[in-house]
């Protein structure tokens, strides 16, 4: 067990973990911070996405320990962010979820597209989200999405 | 539809019209031979408004919903229902999933469950009585104090207006009117009164699934819950023979390692008070099994055993005609074709869980669960308890797809089985991503064996179709239900075809086989869609017509709902007439759990692959309660429809190991594999409401394929379809 | 008698000048080749060629299939926005989790492509083409190939792979680094000399 203190959704945490416990589950178990998700274990689905030093990482593999003073944002805190907010209502305002589970991970996948190309191509969205797995196959309306939200921050840029 | 003054659902006449057309949960009979102990009192035939509808003072209208949620959007749909009949301002309106309870078993199954696409069409007309008696009550009570007659009120938005400027709020009335007596007779609205069905009504639960609020069951937690981890057989039926756990038991956090029975043979619990514990405990176990005396089953030997069998003549489903007929048909004007499948595994977004607590005389569970009645008693039986004493938590799931509805109610048996020695402490089993993709119950493998003999006319005049696979109803409490061999499950899209075919024959082969199997979203219909459709198209490219106008003129004339779709499809896939090179269309139309879809897609072949550009799909599902619903359903249920096509599609085993163990080994489709668009036309109907949850699953393989044979010129009968 | 003797004088002159600035040839061609060989047969090794792709995503494992989850190259090599290399892949191994790590986790560029686009490794005489033309090596010369050899981080990496996700160790190149970086220093002594041929 070690002690590591980590910035989460802008403010400082302190955990006391096994050094090699995936960030994930030090999220979820130890800062009760649910809506990261668990899929696969194996970075396969996409459904652990969080944002660390704003890149987009799949917290099921990385151990707590190598995350050092990076900040981390979840799902739990992208909307403080004005492209998260807006990814979010694209996807409420689309009726994007069905069971849900995969779409945080989306989401979290989804923002980081859009901070850095804010107006992607279907290649870009294929390839940016092509690792994101939906068993309810809810991509169709995936897309809408982005291309909603896109819309919305060409139009407020 | 007709004003309905009908309230009592006549269950009897109810069970034999759709026991002929309700393909997968052929569960009816249970209503005759009650499965469960005596202990399960038969489902009330009046359902409680209070059971399902509560006004809170504020003006919240919470509805609770019978079903499991996990992705069909019945959260949505059922209040939909009886907040219209209710005449509810939909803005309040909170939906709730209901604990088990006899007042939410399925009106025509008898147990409470989540299946058969069955949700909307068993309980559209039970949730509009409850609206309308909620609302009536309301009504009365309005009317006593106002001392006007019940004729004088109307309803709009949770509020009663009475004669003059009088009006009342539901929330001011309902703690009153909820004293009121139930009418036993309520008058329901005209389907021109509607004001939220048959609207696109956005989902109830977007907000709380786009911000990390919503939990599920794996996302539980509480004071002093455990987490345990089983370490299952390599090799179905395995028995632990010994164990060596002084690694795992080195843990910090490790709480108990100990063996616990299994249906068949027996594994290894682990609990500790974190997930990566459990993980790293569960890893450091060294278990010696027995695995003696097992079929160690094996994709390749099964496949040639299979397709043994599929040479000869099963046990006969159906036979019409003659069975010479064929023999007149000159070898020239046959085709013969042999179709294999694999087996395939639901693995929904939401690894498998369930949480039980323990408290000696009595329970409580939390599970997402499709099969309420089922897991409960299950937990019961395990705890020494009456299914009464265990409080019955539905959880939100992640996914089912069918996973979630076990006969043996595994999963909640392991976590009473663990939970049972930690008594006062909650326990949650997490099945991981590996222990599913492992685990067993799947869509099982099949092989198909077809002889068509085609008349002179290019329509099929015989056909021999054998198809071998394991039956999903032996060994489970419904195999009473397989009739003279045959599981229906295992012919339904054949069996029961639409199509007009004077000498038909269909036979089938059961093989045991050292392998759990189960429905998976759309059941039978999976591999005998693929089959009628693909052979179907066969049939009409060598007859050189157009594929939707062949199969108009080979289906039987009173296929109304089929005949519905292929015309609305027919008039809604123009593009289909002027696409480019290297492009080109598929069709495929099916009909299952009631409900009618044809489907036509656009499809290119990029980096070896398929990539559907579009589909276009035609449904009739009677009247549709929510067409965004219905629109999301048909767009998703195709995507997971391909589940059937893509490289990585398929479990196989050797020697009685799984080789695959998580989704890098076994690749569900990823969003360039699906449709990138998908527009659904819905015909217009006020028929009953059919299911949406199964229907979309069967067409869109062999619509894909039919485009690429356009393509290729191949025929494509092996699946997955590892190369194009 | 001066006049007969100058041209040889010149001769040795320039003899003495061009062994002066020429590179030391100490090593000569044949011991070269053979160094070489050694120097191939790790860069087409799991551990080396995985990221060296001629296409748009890395391999992964020692049968060197496609990397899972659809990963791709990007623009630059380090994947994209939302499914960057730096996504999964930390500056260390994570063996509690099997994914390998390294500082800038990337894939070489497509000038350093050592198999085809059907994924088959390319012959020696090509891939040392490869690695010694400078228009396409970052412009290195021997010493500065040798110094990449020795001390670039993802090169070091391939003798520290880390755990597979199921606890076993990844296979190590088929010689040392210690091997690897004298049979380069070898090689480079000998003037880089690249097998004939295709």
């Amino acid at each position: 067990m070690a002690k590591y203190r980590l910035t989460v959704n802008g403010s400082e945490k302190t955990v006391d973990v096994d050094p090699s416990t995936p960030l994930l589950w030090v999220l979820r178990e130890e800062l009760k911070m649910t809506g990261t998700k668990y899929g696969c274990g194996i970075s396969a689905c996409g459904a652990c996405t969080v944002h660390v030093d704003g890149v987009a990482t799949r917290s099921c593999v990385v151990p707590v320990s190598l995350i050092g003073k990076r900040e981390i944002v979840t799902i739990e805190g992208v909307a403080s962010d004005p492209v998260g907010r807006v990814v979010q209502s694209a996807w409420v305002e689309k009726d994007v979820v069905q069971c849900g589970y995969c779409q945080s991970g989306q989401i979290m996948s989804a923002v980081a597209l859009l901070k850095a190309t804010p107006n992607p191509t279907d290649t870009n969205i294929e390839e940016s989200m092509g690792g994101n797995l939906c068993r309810c196959a809810t991509y169709v309306r995936i897309r809408e999405a982005i291309a909603s939200a896109s819309r919305q921050i060409k139009g407020a840029a | 539809m007709q004003r309905a003054v009908k309230t009592e659902l006549n269950r009897r006449s109810f069970i034999q019209l759709t026991t002929a057309a309700t393909g997968g949960l052929l569960i009816s009979l249970y209503l005759d031979k009650p499965l469960l102990n005596a202990q399960q009192p038969p489902p009330p035939k009046v359902y409680p408004p209070d059971a399902f509808v509560h006004v809170r003072r504020d003006g919240h209208v919470v509805i609770t919903v019978n079903r499991l949620e996990f992705g069909q959007g019945v959260q949505t749909s059922l209040p939909m229902i009886l907040a219209d009949e209710m005449d509810a301002d939909w803005s309040q309106v909170i939906a709730e999933l209901a604990p088990a309870a006899d007042v939410y078993k399925d009106p025509l199954f008898g147990i409470q469950m989540v299946g058969g696409s069955g949700s909307i069409a068993h309980s559209f007309q039970q949730y509009r009585e409850l609206g309308a008696k909620t609302r009536a009550m309301l009504v009365a009570e309005a009317a006593d104090r106002w001392k006007v007659t019940q004729d004088q009120c109307r309803t709009e938005n949770s509020v009663v207006y009475g004669p003059g400027n009088r009006s009342a709020r539901y929330a001011d009335l309902a703690d009153d009117a909820a004293k009121k007596p139930v009418p036993q007779n309520v008058k329901l609205k005209n389907a021109s009164e509607f004001r939220i069905i048959g609207k696109r009504v956005p989902r109830l639960d977007s907000h709380s699934k786009c911000d990390g609020s919503q939990k599920f069951g794996l996302d539980l937690d509480l004071p002093g819950m455990k987490i345990a981890l089983v370490a299952h057989p390599p090799v179905f039926g395995g028995r632990v023979k010994s164990i060596d756990d002084r690694d795992a038991r080195s843990l910090d956090g490790v709480r108990d390692v100990f063996e616990i029975p299994l249906a068949k043979g027996s594994a290894v619990a682990v609990v500790a008070d974190r997930f990566w514990t459990a993980k790293q405990a569960r890893d450091r176990l060294k278990i010696d099994w027995d695995l003696s005396g097992l079929e160690h089953a094996d994709t390749v030997q099964l496949l040639a055993k299979y397709k043994q069998l599929a040479a000869t003549d099963g046990n006969v489903a159906i036979n019409r005609g003659d069975a010479k007929a064929m023999d007149q048909i000159p070898p020239a004007n046959r085709i013969v074709a042999e179709y294999e499948f694999p087996f395939l595994a639901h693995a929904p977004m939401e690894p498998l869980n369930a949480t039980v607590k323990f408290e000696g005389d009595k329970a409580e569970a939390w599970v997402p669960s499709q099969f309420q009645t089922m897991d409960q008693a299950v937990i019961a039986e395990v705890l020494g308890l009456k299914p009464d004493k265990v409080t019955f938590h539905t959880e939100f799931a992640g996914g089912g797809f069918g996973r979630r509805a076990t006969t043996d109610s595994h999963i909640p048996r392991e976590a009473a089985l663990i939970a049972k020695r930690f008594r006062g402490t909650p326990v949650k089993l997490i099945w991981s991503r590996e222990d599913d993709v492992r685990g067993g119950y799947y869509r099982p493998m099949h092989v198909h064996r077809v002889e068509i003999g085609i008349g002179r006319d290019g329509m099929p005049v015989a056909w021999r179709h054998v198809v071998v696979g394991q039956s999903l109803l032996a060994g489970t409490p419904f195999a009473m239900m397989i009739k003279d061999g045959v599981d229906e499950t295992a012919v339904e899209g054949t069996k029961d075809t639409s199509y007009e075919i004077p000498n038909f024959r269909v036979t089938a082969h059961h093989p045991t086989v050292n392998v759990p199997v189960l429905w998976w979203r759309s059941v039978g219909h999976t591999h005998n869609a693929f089959v009628m459709e693909t052979l179907v198209d066969e049939l009409a490219t060598r007859a050189k017509a157009d594929p939707i106008a062949y199969r108009q003129k080979l289906l039987k004339a009173d296929a109304k709902k089929l005949r519905s779709v292929l015309e609305l499809l027919d008039q809604k896939s123009g593009w289909r007439k002027t696409l480019p090179r290297g492009r080109a269309f598929g069709v495929a139309c099916h009909e299952s759990f009631d409900t009618a879809v044809a489907c036509a897609v656009e499809v290119s072949i990029e980096n070896k692959r398929p990539r559907i550009h579009r589909a276009t799909v035609a449904v009739n599902c009677g009247l549709a309660v929510n067409p965004l619903t219905v629109e999301s359903q048909f767009q998703g249920g195709l995507g997971f429809g391909l589940t059937q096509l893509v490289v990585k599609g398929a479990i196989t085993l050797k020697d009685g190991h799984i080789e695959q163990r998580n989704f890098d080994g076994y690749a569900p489709p990823y969003i360039m594999e699906v449709p990138m668009t998908v527009d659904v036309h819905i015909v217009p109907s006020t028929e009953p409401p059919t299911g949406c949850g199964e229907p979309p699953v069967p067409v869109i393989s062999p619509a894909v394929v039919n485009a690429l044979s356009k393509l290729t010129g191949k025929r494509y009968r092996t699946l997955p379809l590892k190369t194009v | 008698m001066f006049a007969s003797i100058r041209p040889l004088f010149v001769l040795v002159l320039f003899a003495i000048t061009v062994s002066l600035t020429a590179k030391p040839a100490r090593v000569n061609t044949a011991s070269g080749l053979a160094a070489w060989d050694q120097v191939y047969s790790v860069l087409v090794s799991p551990r080396c060629i995985n990221c060296h792709t001629a296409t748009n995503y890395p391999q992964q494992g020692d049968d060197r299939h496609r990397h899972f989850a659809n990963v791709v190259r990007g623009p630059d090599g380090f994947g994209v926005p939302g499914l960057n290399c730096i996504s999964c892949h930390q500056e260390s191994n994570a063996d509690s989790t099997g994914v390998p790590g390294g500082l800038n986790w990337h894939l070489a560029p497509l000038s350093m492509q050592w198999q085809d686009v059907n994924d088959r490794p390319l012959s020696s005489a090509a891939v040392c083409r490869a690695v010694t033309d400078r228009s396409k090596n970052e412009n290195m010369d021997g010493p500065a190939l040798l110094k990449h050899h020795a001390e670039a981080f993802l090169v070091l990496w391939a003798w520290n792979p880390g755990r597979r996700p199921d606890g076993t160790m990844r296979t190590l190149p088929p010689i040392s680094h210690d091997e690897f970086v004298a049979a380069t220093r070898t090689w480079v002594e000998a003037g880089t000399p690249c097998p004939k041929g295709r």
